[in-house]
């Protein structure tokens, strides 16, 4: 009995000196290995070290003469910044449970929800609420101020910026969603459903720029001695057309534009509203063709009514990433030809004209755009319980 | 005739309209018809990949895929790219990039979620409402601030820089969704593990995470297609410098300097999708499961 009581009070006693320990450990591991990952040269460096180590001293010069294969180095790099983010974090969230499990036990249960909740609430502290202070803070003071900066919106360029993403906001959702809708409704009468779901559906894992590359070789414009190979212009040239230099031909370039966009929502708003048709009780459909009502009167009059609450869901998401479109406007056009928007007009001014002011107001009317949108997804949200 | 037992009724009634009408000719021409016009443009750009950089310019992509024996057929274009254009760089950049950038938020919300829904604390309420309200903030409100930060920290251009970035910028929306799943658990769970003198570290070791593991991968699969894909944060953080371009960033670049070289673009541009069409293949149903839960980031 003694002994194992012994062994008891040995084993505490370890504990009381490990797990300090094992906490300091872990935020060393977090720290060190912060300032290593920050270092640029630090992983060639411990790569020259690790060649000294086994012996291949030509290698370890090669490196730190700056003219060694990096490949290996960006491993190396990938490999700590594994072990540090999530072995690092891990451990402290370990240690650090174990550290606070060894105090009494009313405070414990007062540290151990910060514990949890601390490391996700400082990184959002640093990355979003501080930013959103400052941006807004630039906005009104750098570059001339609030007049300046926001005075600068009502010029007939910023006009033709706002303008266009209006029409984004409005062609792009409203195409995305009435597409969606409509492709849910047919592909849910045929057998094959989930294998036609797969085409319109695939667009979706492809990158923005992917796809703006994709679509601008559908677009390609050839002078008309030469062969159309842009499949847009071999169309409209077949059918005794002239060829159009469609990206550069305002306004139905922006237009073609948002068509990229449409490809790719519709098959977000195909899934979830074809998830929400399926829910539509089989009672109610039959109870409505009992009634005489017809095929279309049933899907717009019966269906789309019940399934309000999915639509608006998918509108207003897509809506808001419509509303901070970038990636395709920057690689297709960098928003010339009349096709600029609120996000690609921010980079200008933040990486071409260096004027952070007007560009941190863009981004705050960004912001305000957002807002509502946002607001009405999140409230819809929780009324649909969806994401529950 | 057998007795069958009695049917429970089905889970989710499917609507089915009047089959005889609707599997008609012209439904069945009109669903052909939008799968293949929704290819059509993906369809190009993997045929003009596979053809001869002079051939391309000289003839549209469908002669080719009409003509498949009389055409010439080359993986050239994969080996440039992969070589002399930087893309296997940026390969291995994207995934060193990526990887980190999905498995720590994970890590982080997962245990602030379980602490929002299961561990009542003083501030509880209003600490919750901040972060889900962040999912409000648009990305675009972050780069000033954050690019200056860097500076002085001489954190642009590394890859520290953007595993931060893409950690903090993913937390809300894997907050969201992990606290949804994580606190619709039965609470019974909870109360016997309490009894049976469980610390919340073992709770959230033993019952969270293994309950959880559906919409944990749900949310990875979307963190890791939205970092992979992401082309605004990588070239605001990271830039263009050869040696950190990612995946979209060396693909735009591309279209910058080479914007009429189809045989790189098209091939390029192909290899940026591989991953993502692999994780969507492979994943597809856990895909569509994230999707109606909410996942996409938009």
């Amino acid at each position: 009995m003694a002994s194992q009581a012994g062994a008891r009070s040995m084993s505490a006693m370890t504990r009381r000196l490990v797990v300090p320990l094992g906490l300091i450990g872990a935020i060393a591991i977090i720290v060190i290995g912060g300032a290593f990952l920050a270092d640029r040269e630090g992983a060639p460096k411990l790569l020259a070290i690790i060649y000294d180590l086994i012996g291949s001293h030509d290698r370890a010069d090669e490196l730190r003469q700056g003219i060694g294969d990096t490949t290996l180095a960006k491993l190396l790099l990938g490999g700590v910044a594994l072990l540090v983010g999530v072995g690092g974090v891990w451990l402290f969230y370990i240690t650090a449970s174990a550290f606070v499990g060894m105090m009494k036990p009313n405070r414990q249960a007062r540290i151990i929800p910060w514990v949890f909740v601390l490391p996700a609430v400082a990184l959002l502290v640093v990355f979003l609420v501080y930013p959103t202070v400052a941006t807004i803070i630039t906005s009104l003071t750098v570059d001339g101020g609030f007049a300046a900066n926001y005075g600068a919106m009502f010029s007939g360029p910023m006009i033709a910026v706002f303008r266009n993403n209006l029409i984004w906001l409005v062609v792009a959702t409203g195409g995305s969603v009435f597409l969606g809708l409509i492709i849910a409704g047919l592909f849910d009468r045929v057998r094959r459903e989930a294998l036609a779901k797969t085409f319109v559906f695939l667009p979706l894992a492809i990158s923005l720029v992917g796809a703006s590359v994709i679509w601008r070789f559908v677009y390609v414009w050839r002078p008309p001695s030469q062969p159309q190979y842009g499949l847009l212009n071999a169309v409209w040239t077949g059918v005794g057309f002239d060829p159009i230099n469609w990206i550069a031909t305002p306004p139905i370039n922006t237009y073609l534009l948002i068509l990229i966009m449409i490809w790719l929502q519709t098959g977000f708003a195909m899934v979830v509203l074809s998830a929400a048709i399926k829910g539509v009780s089989i009672e109610v459909i039959e109870a409505a063709r009992l009634d005489g009502a017809s095929e279309r009167q049933l899907f717009f009059r019966v269906i789309v009514p019940i399934i309000k609450g999915s639509i608006i869901t998918v509108a207003t998401t897509i809506a808001i990433a419509v509303l901070k479109i970038f990636d395709i406007v920057y690689v297709t056009t960098q928003g010339r030809y009349d096709t600029d928007v609120v996000a690609n007009r921010m980079f200008l001014e933040m990486f071409v004209f260096f004027r952070d002011g007007r560009a941190a107001a863009l981004a705050v009317v960004l912001f305000i755009a957002v807002l509502p949108v946002m607001f009405l997804n999140l409230r819809n949200l929780r009324t649909q319980g969806i994401g529950q | 005739m057998t007795a069958r037992p009695i049917a429970a009724p089905p889970l989710k009634p499917r609507v089915r309209w009047r089959p005889a009408l609707l599997r008609s000719a012209p439904l069945k021409a009109a669903v052909i018809l939008i799968c293949v016009l929704w290819s059509l443009p993906t369809m190009g750009l993997l045929v003009s990949s596979l053809r001869r950089p002079e051939d391309i310019t000289q003839t549209g992509w469908w002669t080719a895929l009409l003509n498949p024996l009389g055409s010439d057929w080359t993986l050239n274009n994969y080996a440039t790219v992969f070589g002399s254009e930087g893309l296997g760089t940026a390969f291995l950049n994207s995934l060193i990039v990526t990887i980190p950038s999905t498995i720590i938020p994970i890590t982080m919300a997962a245990f602030a979620a379980y602490a929002f829904a299961w561990i009542k604390f003083p501030g509880r309420g209003i600490l919750f409402t901040i972060v889900i309200g962040l999912l409000v903030v648009p990305i675009q409100m972050s780069l000033i601030p954050i690019l200056r930060l860097y500076a002085g920290l001489q954190l642009n251009g590394t890859f520290l820089g953007i595993w931060l970035a893409h950690t903090a910028f993913g937390l809300p929306l894997a907050i969201f969704l992990l606290y949804n799943f994580i606190s619709q658990l039965p609470k019974d769970l909870f109360e016997s593990a309490a009894i049976d003198g469980a610390t919340h570290f073992q709770v959230f070791m033993k019952i969270v995470l293994p309950l959880s593991v559906p919409a944990l991968g749900a949310f990875a699969i979307f963190q890791f297609l939205w970092v992979w894909n992401d082309l605004l944060v990588a070239l605001v953080f990271l830039g263009v410098g050869p040696d950190v371009r990612l995946m979209p960033t060396a693909l735009s670049v591309l279209v910058g300097s080479r914007g009429e070289a189809w045989h790189v673009l098209t091939a390029g541009a192909f290899v940026t999708m591989l991953v993502p069409l692999a994780v969507f293949l492979l994943l597809q149903r856990a895909f569509v499961r994230g999707i109606l839960a909410g996942s996409v980031k938009s």
